[in-house]
């Protein structure tokens, strides 16, 4: 969930008026975004650097404001403002309007080139911007957080505002060899090629994480101006040239991408939100691009779609017996304007170019829930008779589970991942005799595959509490995973009793009459011929030889029980002798 | 603490005169034999000069039997006034332990004797005194080590007492070196005889005259460590107003014998020391977690929950999100956030019908969606993974519900592990568990999930909740469930909730009517909570506290609707 910071007097004095921070939290709480944090910038360094270097920061109190994931109109103060100022009916929803030049509309030209690497570009002038230092800001930090968040870091869409004033259109959008791209890029003194820039930012903190987008393609998309200026390198870095200011009158503003539905977004989002301090407000300057097959698209689009819902459908859904006219009051407020039609039963709803976010009628019954006040719905339960059943498997796991500590048992509850070393080489076994499936990105060797025996972790369990006093009598009943080809996923779980027996004596007899004491519980005689269960001298790598036996269950082997091997113990940093037992219970469902 | 041990202890090795010497010892050796029946862990030997708090202990009785304790109350009518233990002891020749021991054993049985703390200084030989008593003072063994015609200072230098004897008995004019002499330094006597002093001294001492030396000579030899001021603790003894010498001989437990015999009639029982604990049972634990797990399944079994199969922990990625309706470049399909599979690295099958509804839906729409509008590919929706939610086996039951027809309404829940990618700390592990539970019928409404969301959380004790609007990729309407957290005093979050999107429910064959409502939780973070624990690496995994396991108690959410624990327990 994006967190917004904001500055809480030019909050309030936008909002209108002053809240107290209680007051706050309970309209954020309220309209579904949450007062996550009330701080200052010298508190914020304070807390990350140390008091010494939060001297002198700005002491200005900052609201950091969680939004939903989904909602892009609210990532900076202009949108929450306006957002809260609707949804308080202290304003109507602006409406956005794209306008057509006095003069010559600007270009922008996308060749053929991008295709392979990013063929998504659309473009929009601001005209006649007023920025302050605070508003320049905002609208730097509103860039950030769509990249961060519908950009996805930039891989899917990147932005490029720049300095209208300082360039000439046409603008085209290409991709070169690297080797051929030359600029002087934000922040940089001097030229250099794309190549050398690719290696300076290596060690960019900020910008070494967008790189991989475009490193190891053989062009790297850039726009230049019909003067040869390079405006941007998508998605790495702008030009100098062209580089805004709180001074800038005329900003371009170009988005390039490899998700053409969310370039327009956010597109729309960044002029939507600072098209408010252009001198025709809510005015947006139209850019025509001219696509590589020769198709002319004009953006931004700022498009509004009507939607037409009936209003016991939004009460149904919600729960509410609402009139259809309070129905569209309550998602006016949620910027859908909306309205009585028809038979009087219909709304119509305009859902604005700001509202992404709203792809289906539930994310607008949503809306009408959230101004009616989730918190105001009556509740009730539903009618919906069922009769339970558990999943039996689970319920034999927890019949066992109960009788195994009256056996005088303790429950371990290990991880399901471990290193391929748990379950392989600590075991005397080959990684490739286990069928285990494997993590192909884990951080640690801790997640290097899912477990295939649950006795590793037993191992462990004893060896983290080797000051207990003995014996130790641990055992688990969870699911191991194995590869199978026969199902959809090609792997599948089963469920395994595993239980350990730690001493200065080995004690099979112990492990022994715990199978014997399971294998009563399961209502298994004792006895191959009569359809029971036996235990035959069998061997394996984990096992001291001659002390492993198999466990058969009306022939079928389920699983072995045995001392453990000394090299078994030792790899497990354990000391004692240990005995051990596990069986797959899905046989005895 | 061991003290306690072996006072239970005692209570249950049955009757039969002991005294402390031997019952220590048998107390040692149960220890010593690392039996690891006690789980308290063991401690040293008792403190038992002082009173301690098991004064009135079954040990301390059973030693009333002893002969000590017999000859402390024959000389204790013959004193006059009392007598002091530690005088007692060195008249008996037995350890001051000892008489301490009957002292109290005495005491227990109420007002026989009455015995006062008292601590008294004496002055004690050290080790080097003792010997010093016996062999004579260093000084003194250089002297007599010098014959007349002398010795070499090398040589005399050897001698244990060499170094520290030679200096002394050179400032006391004892003896005396030539350093002329032709086959290097050469010691010889200066006077015929000595006198020696310190041994005198010390003799005095260990003979019970210290009263003899001044306070100068005393601090003279305490500085050469050969004497040492202790501080003994003794009870002076008089008689009790109960004043006995025959205290009847009192029996430890019943016997069989008595019983038959009857013979207990004529008895008296020494008392029980009921402040003791109990002797640790050998018994078998089940796991908190997983204590809370059936508590859960429990309440959802209540409610007329049906348990979904959770038993495949890898996934597609096309059940775990493309089904739910979470876009391909959703964050949460990161590498970041998400264990993919490098073998099996894709899934084989995928219901193909379906699968094309799916990609329809993310792609183009439809259903009344606007859908995302990308292009949606396949082989992304191969991609195993281990599953990052449960909701992966919920789209799976749905789906199977949705091939049904007729339709019938279904409540499901489970609970079981997930996994995810990241950071882990103090509160976050790779792999948790998920509570999940939903409904599906016909005209479910937001209320309904609201008013099933309150009769689940009062099962769990909670019952002051608020429902704040939220964003989650499958549900819409979405709602964080909150709850009053009495100690913490503000709203904390305890679950999240919504009704599942159509463009989940409809491509799976749903009919149109039917919503689904849903919500889920951790189970992770109640039984954390509810037990006490803020390391989630003591409760889950390998490196768990056993000792926390053993001790753990029932989990009862509803028992404890009053604790502010469990209001944060969800």
């Amino acid at each position: 969930m994006p967190t917004v910071s904001v500055k809480r007097h030019l909050l309030f004095k936008a909002l209108g008026r002053t809240y107290t921070d209680e007051e706050f939290d309970e309209l954020c709480f309220e309209f579904g975004l949450e007062l996550d944090e009330i701080t200052s910038e010298k508190e914020i360094i304070s807390k990350e650097q140390g008091n010494e270097k939060a001297e002198g920061a700005s002491d200005v109190v900052l609201y950091k404001i969680d939004v939903p994931a989904n909602r892009y109109d609210l990532l900076c103060l202009e949108g929450l403002v306006r957002g809260l100022k609707v949804f308080k009916e202290r304003i109507k929803a602006p409406v956005y309007k794209r306008v057509m030049p006095s003069g010559e509309i600007q270009k922008l030209i996308i060749t053929e080139e991008t295709a392979k690497v990013r063929p998504y570009a659309v473009a929009a002038v601001l005209r006649n911007i007023k920025f302050t230092k605070d508003r320049y800001d905002s609208f730097i930090e509103l860039q950030e957080k769509l990249h961060q968040n519908i950009c996805r870091k930039r891989a899917l869409v990147a932005i490029g505002t720049h300095d209208l004033d300082a360039l000439s259109g046409p603008f085209t959008y290409t991709a070169k060899r690297p080797s051929d791209i030359k600029f002087r890029p934000l922040s940089k003194t001097k030229e250099f090629t794309a190549c050398e820039l690719m290696n300076i930012y290596k060690t960019d903190n900020h910008l070494k994480h967008y790189l991989h987008i475009i490193e190891n393609k053989p062009l790297y998309p850039v726009i230049y101006d019909s003067n040869g200026v390079v405006l941007s390198m998508p998605p790495i870095i702008n030009g100098n040239h062209s580089k805004i200011t709180v001074n800038t009158r005329n900003v371009f503003i170009e988005c390039t991408g490899t998700d053409f539905t969310k370039a327009k977004i956010v597109l729309d989002i960044i002029v939507t939100m600072f098209s408010e301090y252009c001198e025709n407000q809510f005015t947006v300057e139209a850019v025509e691009v001219v696509f590589p097959n020769g198709k002319t698209y004009t953006f931004p689009e700022l498009a509004y779609r009507k939607e037409v819902m009936r209003a016991d459908l939004i009460n149904k859904k919600v729960g509410i017996r609402e009139t259809p006219e309070n129905l569209a009051k309550l998602l006016t407020r949620m910027y859908l304007k909306s309205e009585v039609i028809g038979d009087g039963n219909q709304i119509e709803i305009e859902v604005p170019p700001t509202r992404a976010d709203i792809i289906h009628a539930c994310d607008i019954v949503e809306d009408a829930a959230i101004a009616y006040g989730y918190n105001n719905i009556q509740m009730s339960l539903p009618k919906t008779y069922t009769i339970a059943s558990q999943f039996p498997l689970n319920k034999l796991t927890e019949l066992l589970r109960h009788d195994m500590a009256a056996a005088g048992f303790t429950e371990a509850l290990t991880f399901a991942l471990c290193s391929k070393e748990d379950i392989a080489d600590k075991l005397g076994l080959d990684i490739s005799a286990t069928q285990a499936v494997h993590i192909s990105n884990p951080k640690t060797a801790e997640f290097q595959v899912a477990r295939t025996t649950l006795l590793p972790g037993l191992l462990k369990t004893i060896a983290a509490n080797r000051k207990m006093p003995l014996p130790l009598k641990l055992f688990e009943i969870s699911d191991i995973v194995v590869k199978d080809s026969s199902r959809d996923v090609g792997a599948r779980n089963y469920r395994h009793l595993c239980a350990v027996y730690y001493n200065k004596n080995p004690g099979f007899e112990i492990i022994h009459g715990l199978l014997d004491r399971i294998m009563q519980l399961l209502d298994v005689p004792p006895g191959e011929k009569k359809g029971g269960y036996a235990i035959r001298a069998s061997e394996g790598p984990a096992f001291f030889p001659g002390r492993c036996a198999e466990v058969l269950v009306r022939g079928q082997s389920v699983g072995k029980l045995g001392v453990l091997h000394p090299d078994v113990i030792t790899r497990f940093e354990l000391t004692m002798p240990c005995s051990s037992l596990e069986i797959n219970i899905e046989p005895f469902l | 603490m061991s003290t306690q041990i072996q006072l239970t202890h005692s209570r249950w090795r049955g009757p039969g005169p002991c005294n402390m010497t031997s019952h220590i010892q048998e107390g040692r050796t149960h220890f010593g034999a690392g039996s690891g029946s006690r789980r308290s862990g063991a401690g040293s030997g008792s403190g038992v000069s002082g009173l301690g708090k098991h004064t009135r202990s079954h040990l301390a009785t059973a030693m009333a039997d002893g002969p000590v304790a017999e000859v402390l109350l024959k000389r204790l009518e013959a004193a006059d006034g009392g007598l002091d233990t530690a005088n007692l002891a060195a008249e008996l020749g037995v350890e001051h332990q000892a008489v301490v021991g009957a002292v109290k054993s005495l005491q227990a049985l109420g007002e026989i004797i009455e015995a006062e703390l008292r601590s008294t200084k004496h002055w004690e030989l050290t080790a080097e005194g003792k010997e010093i008593a016996r062999e004579g003072s260093h000084e003194a063994r250089v002297f007599y080590s010098v014959p007349p015609e002398g010795l070499a200072q090398s040589e005399l230098m050897q001698l244990p007492s060499g170094k520290v004897g030679f200096s002394k008995a050179m400032s006391s004019k004892w003896i005396r070196v030539d350093k002329s002499a032709a086959d290097g330094p050469r010691v010889f006597r200066v006077v015929n005889s000595v006198e020696d002093e310190v041994q005198r001294r010390l003799q005095l001492v260990q003979s019970g005259q210290v009263e003899k030396l001044s306070e100068k000579e005393k601090s003279e030899l305490k500085k050469r460590k050969l004497l040492t001021e202790v501080t003994l603790k003794t009870y002076w003894v008089s008689k009790g107003s109960a004043f006995s010498t025959s205290v009847s001989k009192q029996e430890t437990d019943l016997s069989p014998e008595m019983i038959s015999s009857g013979s207990w009639r004529d008895r008296t029982f020494k008392p029980y020391n009921f402040s003791a604990h109990g002797i640790l049972l050998d018994s078998g634990h089940l796991h908190p977690l997983l204590k809370v797990r059936t508590q859960f399944r429990q309440i959802f079994l209540e409610m007329g929950f049906t348990e979904m199969p959770t038993d495949n922990f890898i996934e597609s990625s096309f059940w775990n999100f493309d089904a739910l309706f979470q876009p391909q470049q959703h964050p949460a399909r990161d590498q970041h956030d998400t264990f993919f599979l490098r073998d099996p690295a894709e899934a084989l099958q995928l219901p193909m019908d379906y699968v094309h509804r799916v990609k329809r839906t993310h792609s183009q729409g439809g259903y009344g969606s606007q859908g995302y509008k990308y292009n949606w590919k396949l082989d992304e929706a191969r991609k195993n993974l281990l599953r990052t939610h449960t909701t992966a086996a919920s789209a799976r039951a749905l789906y199977r519900l949705a091939q049904k027809k007729p339709f019938t309404p279904a409540k499901y829940f489970s609970i079981d592990r997930v996994f995810r990618n990241e950071t882990l700390d103090a509160t976050h592990l790779a792999e948790f568990h998920q509570i999940e539970g939903v409904v599906a019928d016909h005209g479910l409404t937001l209320g309904h999930l609201m008013g099933v969301l309150r009769e689940f959380f009062t099962k769990l004790g909670i019952t002051q909740l608020r429902f704040k609007p939220a964003y989650n990729p499958y549900t819409e309407p979405s709602m964080e469930v909150f709850s009053y957290h009495q100690g913490l005093k503000k709203w904390v979050e305890v679950g999240n909730s919504g009704l599942f999107r159509p463009e989940m429910l409809l491509p799976m064959g749903l009919p149109e009517n039917v919503s689904v409502i849903a919500w889920g939780l951790s189970l992770e973070r109640p039984t954390m909570i509810k037990y006490g624990i803020n390391n989630i690496r003591e409760l889950v995994g390998h490196k768990v506290n056993l000792q926390m396991v053993y001790d753990s108690p029932l989990c009862r959410l509803d028992a404890e609707r009053a604790s502010p624990q469990t209001q944060e327990a969800a």
